[in-house]
């Protein structure tokens, strides 16, 4: 159902025009964060406006939308987001990766494999790197500037020193193109070769930051590292307990009051149908897998 | 800017049929032709817009300008039309252009006397709409971002030394001027990553 007395997605046509001029830009600087106009937005900073925006701009009657928030097509954020733009926008929606033309994702990258066409839009919360390292954005668009970024270096030599390893699990800095600096969004540092090359265009929108950024299809973004600390994702013990995926990121739920836990996909829609496929983990079929709402027979 | 040469009492053209949806679709081609520089796209309607500007040229205009957007033209001929559509401000020199329209190649201004945009601001750039004569199978090896490897397109239509001047923007990435080169419905990215070589 769609909702009447708004513009088409919610923004109005003269905020498209100034967001779709700074995504040009974003797409022509590979990894630039560029300064828009952010709008409010109806819902609270924090809960994706910069990727609503940014989804707001891109999308057009003929899109098919796919929101997930971490991995998930079911959580809070995802159904809101997705149903506002059912309401606003009257789009499709799927949860299916392969179908999607749009996917608006908070914290994941899907682990099916994107195709040429495709857009991803990531919710960003803060949109630069370095910003903890340090507060002043004149500084760090100074740092930007001259492509200084020994700052992050040291940041992660200093993990090494006190850890023995890289302790940068999730928002793991990127070189976008050999030039720019770029946070890859909360995404866990296992999906950032994903971002490698791509075949997607990525798009990043911060809404209380106002800024977008881009990574055009094919190009090179690279995990910073060391010679001697090479950039390595994370691996699990045991594939997933549903579908038996040795090769997705996973969650841990926990079951009971007694310790009981398991490890599952993050991405629920690569699980689904993966169950359907007919893949089994260690935990099908018991209730765990009802519980989560995953089973085969329970969709 | 001089009096453009048009009757007052001339009817414009009109502009999208269908604001909102046309300007969603062009803008999508105007993405996906900046996300993959070298590849012919085709704007999806039939606007007729006034000489000398292409369909292109115009849809691409109507879908970004308005009252924030400096536009410089190259000749004047379009100016009412895109005047009464977009609402945006018309400047003299290239210098101080957000946009700017090349219906004449040949004649055209240099690459460098557009905004470059700031070492902290390098989107602070002009976008450039160049009408070209046609595309062509072969002639260039494009490459950069956007491109998987290497593609190859010809352009016809555009001054000696135009390449020369390209290697010369690309080589002062973040800075520099991105393009849009038009013939007809067809449109070609071209953003300032991307390096262009004789085959």
């Amino acid at each position: 159902m769609s909702a009447t007395g708004y513009n088409f997605a919610y923004l109005d046509p003269q905020t498209k025009r100034m967001l779709r001029r700074a995504l040009l830009k974003a797409v022509a600087i590979p990894g630039y964060q560029v300064p828009f106009g952010s709008r409010e937005m109806p819902l609270p900073y924090g809960w994706g406006t910069g990727g609503i925006q940014v989804t707001a701009a891109v999308l057009g009657r003929d899109d098919v939308l796919k929101v997930i928030d971490q991995g998930s097509d079911d959580t809070v954020n995802a159904v809101n987001i997705r149903r506002f733009f059912a309401r606003t926008a009257d789009v499709a929606t799927t949860d299916r990766t392969a179908e999607a033309t749009v996917i608006q994702t908070r914290h994941r990258i899907p682990e099916a494999p994107l195709a040429e066409g495709q857009i991803m839009v990531y919710q960003v919360p803060q949109p630069e790197p370095m910003r903890r390292l340090e507060p002043r954005e004149a500084v760090t668009r100074t740092l930007h500037a001259l492509a200084d970024y020994g700052f992050m270096h040291v940041k992660l030599y200093e993990d090494i020193a006190r850890y023995g390893h890289i302790a940068t699990t999730y928002d793991y800095p990127v070189m976008v193109n050999g030039r720019y600096l770029m946070s890859p969004s909360p995404i866990p540092k296992f999906d950032n070769p994903k971002l490698n090359r791509s075949p997607a265009l990525q798009l990043f929108g911060a809404g209380r930051e106002k800024r977008v950024y881009a990574v055009p299809p094919y190009t090179r973004v690279e995990s910073l590292d060391f010679d001697d600390h090479p950039f390595s994702v994370q691996r699990w013990d045991a594939p997933c307990a549903l579908c038996g995926a040795d090769d997705s990121f996973l969650d841990e739920v926990v079951l009971d009051d007694a310790g009981g836990r398991m490890f599952v996909c993050s991405d629920s829609e690569y699980c689904t149908s993966r169950q359907h496929a007919g893949h089994t983990g260690p935990a099908s079929n018991n209730m765990a897998s009802a519980r989560l709402g995953r089973g085969p027979a329970s969709s | 800017m001089t009096a453009p040469g048009f009757c007052v009492n001339a009817p414009l053209l009109p502009g999208f049929a269908q604001p909102e949806d046309d300007a969603q679709r062009v803008f999508r081609v105007l993405l996906d032709a900046l996300s993959h520089p070298g590849r012919i796209h085709t704007v999806p309607l039939a606007l007729e817009a006034p000489a000398p500007l292409a369909t292109a040229t115009g849809a691409a205009a109507l879908t970004l300008c308005d009252y924030e957007t400096p536009l410089w033209l190259q000749s004047p001929d379009a100016a009412p039309w895109l005047r009464f559509h977009t609402g945006c401000p018309l400047v003299e020199r290239p210098a101080q252009a957000r946009f700017a329209l090349i219906d004449d190649p040949a004649t055209m201004p240099a690459l460098a006397d557009f905004p470059q945009g700031e070492p902290e601001y390098p989107d602070r750039s002009a976008t450039l709409l160049i009408q070209v004569a046609d595309f062509t199978d072969d002639g260039l090896v494009w490459s950069g971002p956007g491109i998987d490897g290497e593609t190859t397109l010809g352009v016809a239509g555009l001054p000696a030394g135009f390449w020369r001047d390209w290697q010369r923007n690309t080589g002062h990435f973040p800075l520099g001027i991105d393009l849009l080169l038009v013939a007809g419905d067809r449109i070609v990215g071209l953003p300032r990553t991307t390096t262009i070589r004789e085959a």
